[in-house]
């Protein structure tokens, strides 16, 4: 069954002013797709994050969400489609000020015409899904670092967001909670049937969850591989590939023969 | 079964329910459940239990229904919690997959009922002790940091202190240098409104000239130092306070502490040493332009003689004066820089810890400012100076 694009890139640039990160990168994601951004650090993973949330404009080249430009379109326009993400920042971005009940609710008090008592009703499932019920009214410096990860992830759930946006989601967790966030991820995927993008260098997770990916080279400065982590950890022929992909084993291993 | 009792509402969520002899409730949900949508309420369900207390089993039928999100997802928890109460059996069995998946992820981790916090009001006694307490514990920690920051200075005196001289340079001219323009407007205005103040009621007795003696002497004595201070604690120990408000929320002060560097000879001395350096530097510069002001509004508005004035702040201004008012703003800068350190040192973990840090240090600065006139003013009247 052919499955049906909700993100397509084509060939976007990136950088910071003058100086281009990564060039002439094009792919698509699936609607259901865990989409894996992938590469070595440094190499533009959390740019072109940005440039798909709308948090920065790519240099050149285009993003289409449901077959409209999304650069070419008015802010308005714009903002209506982002509206509809929900993104995991890597250190979760809670407002500090806020409970975690206050920091769900916000995108719901914002964008929906609920009520109180509905939105109050909506803030506890969500924490519960994400097994932090009760901690309502904790604030984020009174958690753990695991615990405000997933309060940012109920905030990214708020609003039932078609696209899941993670930034290294696994960045600072033991491997528990790291698998627990996978198994997260992957149940989302199943029960709600969103399409999830993330970020990440974390092998055990890229082979976990990811059923398609890209990966950046920060030495040729565009990406130089694509498709099922798995398959391409099987099948690729590229060095720096499988260097990433065994976590540098294989890199070692030939040297050294 | 036949279905009866079916309720329809306005939106297009519907629920229909019927009766089974064998004591089985089955709930037909139907339409588009969505957030933002009128759907129907748990009490459909609840005054169907109600009416009928032979229910043992509830099962769902959501053939008709045409799209969920959370919306659907709270009414289930809710006839989940309402079946738990009445200890009927929830037969999820009829519901979409992915909704029951969410339902078991949401109940995989049961609630933690000792972390929810229940406002309560606090009896009087203990919020006054536990207020006490703070305060008792806010002195002691004042009084150590004045106390770690004098040895430190010391230290300092003797060539003993470790920090980097590069650090000290860039605060000289931060505090220093960068500070002037605003200073100039500052003091040159002050000047400006005393002399005025001054002439009017001067004026009256024919005794405009002494206009520069009350520019002269107020400016070089104390005004001076005050308002060079009260712009330097919002603007310089505002800066102080947030540069290491955020140095303690991004651990860099552990990170200092744990290679044996010690934060108050890095962090906190050199700022000091940059203020005492620079306060009298400053009240000086904010003097001249006080008597500058004073000197517009002499020459301008009481037609005065440039040399005139000048000759007259020079035999009312005497030396005594200006060492008081030098010894002021050196004080005041001993002040800022202890109160701008300390509020950010204490600062919590959080933006808005930063934010307060800040304000506090702001406040802080200026009722030290205050208290320490009144008493330098105090000690001056004692020694008939």
């Amino acid at each position: 069954m052919t499955k049906e694009s909700q993100i397509v890139v084509r060939d976007l640039d990136m950088g910071y002013g003058t100086f281009i990160l990564m060039r002439d990168l094009n792919f698509t994601v699936n609607r259901g797709d865990i989409f894996i951004i992938m590469g070595g650090s440094g190499c533009g993973k959390s740019t072109l994050l940005k440039i798909l949330i709308g948090l920065k404009e790519p240099s050149r080249g285009q993003v289409f969400y449901n077959g409209v430009s999304f650069w070419e379109m008015e802010t308005e326009e714009r903002e209506r489609i982002m509206k509809r993400f929900g993104i995991l920042y890597q250190s979760g971005a809670l407002w500090s000020s806020m409970t975690l009940a206050e920091n769900v609710a916000l995108p719901l008090e914002q964008y929906t015409n609920l009520s109180p008592g509905q939105i109050r009703e909506l803030v506890s499932l969500k924490l519960s899904l994400v097994g932090l019920a009760g901690f309502e009214e904790f604030y984020p410096s009174e958690i753990s670092g695991g615990m405000r990860k997933r309060a940012a992830l109920a905030r990214a759930m708020a609003l039932d967001p078609d696209i899941l946006f993670f930034d290294e989601p696994s960045a600072g967790l033991d491997p528990v909670s790291s698998r627990l966030l996978d198994d997260l991820i992957l149940e989302l995927r199943d029960s709600l049937g969103s399409t999830i993008v993330v970020v990440t260098h974390e092998l055990a997770s890229i082979f976990a969850i990811g059923n398609n990916s890209i990966y950046l080279d920060v030495d040729s400065g565009t990406m130089t591989a694509s498709g099922d982590p798995k398959k391409l950890l099987a099948e690729s022929k590229d060095p720096r590939v499988r260097k990433f992909l065994t976590r540098g084993e294989e890199g070692t291993r030939e040297e050294r023969l | 079964m036949k279905k009866e009792n079916t309720q329809e509402l306005p939106s297009r969520a519907n629920l229909s329910f019927s009766h089974s002899p064998e004591g089985d409730l089955l709930i037909l949900v139907s339409g588009d459940w969505r957030m933002g949508q009128q759907v129907p309420s748990v009490e459909a369900v609840d005054g169907q239990l109600t009416s009928d207390s032979k229910v043992l089993r509830i099962l769902f039928d959501t053939k008709e229904l045409k799209g969920w999100d959370s919306g659907l997802l709270t009414f289930l928890t809710k006839v989940m919690a309402c079946c738990s109460e009445k200890k009927i059996l929830l037969d999820k069995g009829g519901l979409p997959q992915g909704v029951q998946r969410l339902l078991a992820l949401a109940t995989a981790v049961p609630e933690r009922k000792e972390a929810r916090r229940e406002a309560k009001r606090e009896p009087f006694l203990p919020l006054v002790g536990v207020r006490a307490i703070e305060f008792y514990r806010t002195t002691i920690e004042m009084v150590s940091f004045i106390g770690e920051a004098s040895l430190a200075f010391v230290k300092f005196l003797g060539g003993r202190a470790s920090f980097r001289r590069s650090d000290l340079v860039l605060l000289l001219q931060e505090c220093g240098a960068q500070a002037l323009p605003i200073v100039s407007l500052i003091s040159l205005l002050v000047g400006l409104i005393l002399a005025f103040v001054g002439a009017i009621q001067l004026k009256m007795f024919g005794a405009q000239i002494f206009v520069a003696d009350v520019v002269g002497i107020g400016m070089v004595r104390v005004m001076g130092a005050i308002m060079t201070g009260i712009i330097i604690a919002g603007r310089t120990g505002a800066a102080f306070a947030a540069q290491l408000g955020t140095m303690e929320v991004n651990e860099e002060i552990d990170a200092l502490k744990t290679l044996g560097i010690s934060p108050m000879e890095f962090l906190v001395l050199p700022r000091m040493v940059a203020l005492i350096i620079m306060m009298p530097l400053l009240c000086l510069y904010a003097d001249l332009l006080g008597i500058l002001g004073g000197l517009i509004v002499g020459v301008g508005m009481l037609d005065l003689g440039v040399m005139q004035y000048l000759n007259e702040t020079r035999s009312a201004v005497t030396l005594t004066n200006l060492w008081i008012g030098l010894f002021h703003s050196a004080v005041f800068g001993v002040l800022i820089a202890l109160s701008g350190c300390l509020r950010g040192m204490q600062c919590g973990r959080s933006a808005e810890a930063v934010g307060y840090a800040t304000t506090s240090a702001v406040v802080t600065g200026i009722i030290s400012i205050i208290l320490a006139t009144a008493i330098i003013t105090f000690g001056c009247q004692v020694l008939g100076i």
